[in-house]
């Protein structure tokens, strides 16, 4: 009798679960149907009452139209540069000051790792003037290096993180490749490096998004069209295209792609990595 | 003694060589810039000509001449005061509606976390076409409920609450933290309140809640320090009208800064912005004795 009762209880949650996620998916969702389906509209069904869903008849030529309007394919490659770049200097600069952070008692490392974090509370607009003053004088405004030289030296929530994961590594490892005669050098590039794969992985997909989806800095760095990344010529595309929400709408679905292709291939490790910053802080 | 003294030397500078990049890092990229900041913040600065010690003027002109500013910060503690406790409610229902074990799972999960991987400024364009007035999707549901939907982002009195309910829209940070909050708490205290007949809601309200307060804790203080630099959103939909009302700290600080070409002045904006996020930070964790540690703290 009581396990009928908790059967039908569970099935009755279960039901109602169900329908809120559903309704919450539908809502959730919507607005990228929507603009999925604009962007496939002709011109004169996008502003038709009562709204058409369903495009009829599909044009693809919209994509074409939109992406040769503007040069998007000149702010993918852009994008796709300075992105590149930011990972590759995350991947080197945090990787090696973790595992300095992690193993090495050097001295003064507890003060430096103390400032390290302090830099995470250090709101963006504080140093974004200096900064601006600085790269300007380099000769680097309305070029790319300000926005992926800063990676190469580091990055305190990666750090972090992969500092964290190293500690997680036994140290027994360590003391027989030094028994060895290792150094740390070896030591890091043969075991910690090769052990932390997911962790890697994780700062890979973070430096990605931080990167490509960056408009604050790209906004105050660079000006001629030419350089623009992706959101820079989507915001631009905006003001041009005032209301060709069809093109407007494609050329959205092509710069939201390669985020939702990531997230696709690699949903556990955004997941482990954002559980991880809200656990250990 | 020599060779210990060496061997102490040597893990030294292996140590800095490793942690080199980062404390350049460090010094030339956050505490150099944080530095400078603060010294242009008492200057008149306009890039041309040398920096101009003026004293406490530019604090004094925002707080006392600057009538864009007081609206830009009640505008954004508007933002703030009305999005972060409904992004904490929304995030904290979804993730328990996540946290059931059914099938198709996955599936759900993608769809509630698909707007927070995406690109802010697409987010924004996708919105600012959902909120059309007379073509976008929100007022036709409200006209099918027979309600005269508003102008939105055309009207000083709906553009924000507009934006707002993008923000809402991106709480899947939220959720995955809340989520993975839910999962650490142990299946036996809901065991004990079944036994003692708690339903549903009251197992939460009492068990999970009290469990996981640090983690709203922790979504609370990051959603108050992110949501006061909120941006991207307000520059796509409205660039802070209709008639300023939806300027926000940021947004007012980057056309100080980068439009006027008043470094000085946006520097102390900056400044003031950073005491503002820090004193808030301080103040919640004043009061935090709401929040459960496990074992004590």
């Amino acid at each position: 009798m009581r396990r009928y009762g908790t059967s039908f209880q569970q099935t009755y949650r279960t039901l109602i679960a169900y329908v809120l996620l559903t309704f919450g998916a539908i809502v959730f969702g919507l607005p990228f149907f929507w603009m999925l389906s604009t962007s496939l509209k002709p011109i004169e069904d996008v502003f038709l009452l009562p709204i058409k869903w369903i495009p009829n008849p599909i044009k693809w030529n919209n994509y074409i139209e939109a992406l040769t309007a503007v040069p998007f394919g000149r702010y993918f490659i852009n994008s796709t540069k300075i992105t590149l770049f930011s990972i590759i200097g995350h991947l080197i600069s945090c990787t090696l000051a973790a595992y300095g952070f992690a193993r090495i008692p050097f001295k003064g490392r507890d003060i430096l790792f103390f400032l390290l974090l302090g830099t995470m509370m250090l709101p963006s607009q504080v140093t974004i003037i200096p900064l601006f003053i600085i790269f300007k004088q380099l000769g680097w405004v309305n070029t790319h290096l300000p926005l992926y030289i800063p990676s190469f030296f580091g990055g305190a929530f990666y750090i972090f993180l992969l500092r964290q994961y190293f500690m997680t590594i036994p140290t027994e490892l360590e003391e027989a490749a030094i028994i060895d005669g290792c150094g740390y050098i070896r030591i890091f590039w043969d075991i910690y490096l090769p052990l932390s794969k997911n962790a890697l992985i994780t700062v890979v997909i973070f430096s990605f998004m931080g990167s490509w989806n960056d408009f604050f800095r790209p906004l105050i760095f660079i000006n001629s069209p030419d350089k623009f990344t992706v959101p820079l010529g989507l915001a631009g595309f905006r003001s041009e295209m005032g209301n060709y929400w069809h093109y407007l709408m494609a050329a959205s679905v092509v710069a939201v792609i390669p985020c939702i292709l990531l997230y696709f291939f690699f949903q556990r490790y955004f997941i482990e990595g954002i559980a991880l910053t809200g656990l250990k802080s | 003694m020599r060779l210990l003294r060496s061997k102490k030397f040597r893990i030294n500078l292996v140590g800095y060589g490793f942690v080199l990049l980062s404390a350049l890092g460090i010094f030339f990229f956050n505490l150099g810039p944080m530095l400078s900041s603060f010294y242009l913040s008492f200057c008149n600065y306009d890039i041309i000509t040398p920096p101009k010690f003026i004293g406490l003027t530019n604090f004094y002109n925002i707080l006392f001449n600057d009538k864009i500013f007081w609206k830009a910060f009640v505008n954004t503690v508007y933002y703030v005061g009305v999005s972060v406790p409904l992004r904490l409610l929304f995030a904290f229902l979804i993730a328990i509606l996540l946290n059931q074990k059914i099938r198709g799972m996955g599936f759900y999960r993608t769809i509630f976390y698909l707007p927070t991987v995406t690109s802010g400024v697409a987010m924004a364009l996708i919105w600012t076409w959902v909120l059309n007035p007379s073509f976008g999707i929100i007022n036709m549901v409200l006209n099918f409920f027979g309600i005269q939907g508003p102008a939105w982002l055309g009207d000083p009195k709906w553009a924000m609450p507009g934006i707002i309910l993008v923000a809402l829209w991106q709480v899947g940070t939220q959720v995955v933290i809340f989520l993975s909050g839910l999962q650490n708490v142990p299946t036996q205290f809901y065991e004990a309140a079944e036994i003692d007949g708690a339903g549903s809601f009251r197992k939460h309200l009492f068990i999970t809640i009290p469990l996981i307060s640090p983690i709203f804790f922790f979504n609370l203080v990051i959603g108050i320090i992110q949501s006061f630099q909120v941006f991207d959103k307000v520059y796509i939909m409205t660039a802070g009208g209709p008639a300023n009302a939806t300027i926000v700290y940021v947004m007012y600080l980057y056309e100080k800064a980068f439009t006027w070409l008043q470094m000085g002045y946006g520097s102390a904006l900056a400044w003031i912005l950073f005491f503002i996020i820090m004193m808030l930070t301080l103040l919640q964790f004043k009061f935090s004795k709401w929040v459960y540690y496990e074992g004590g703290r």
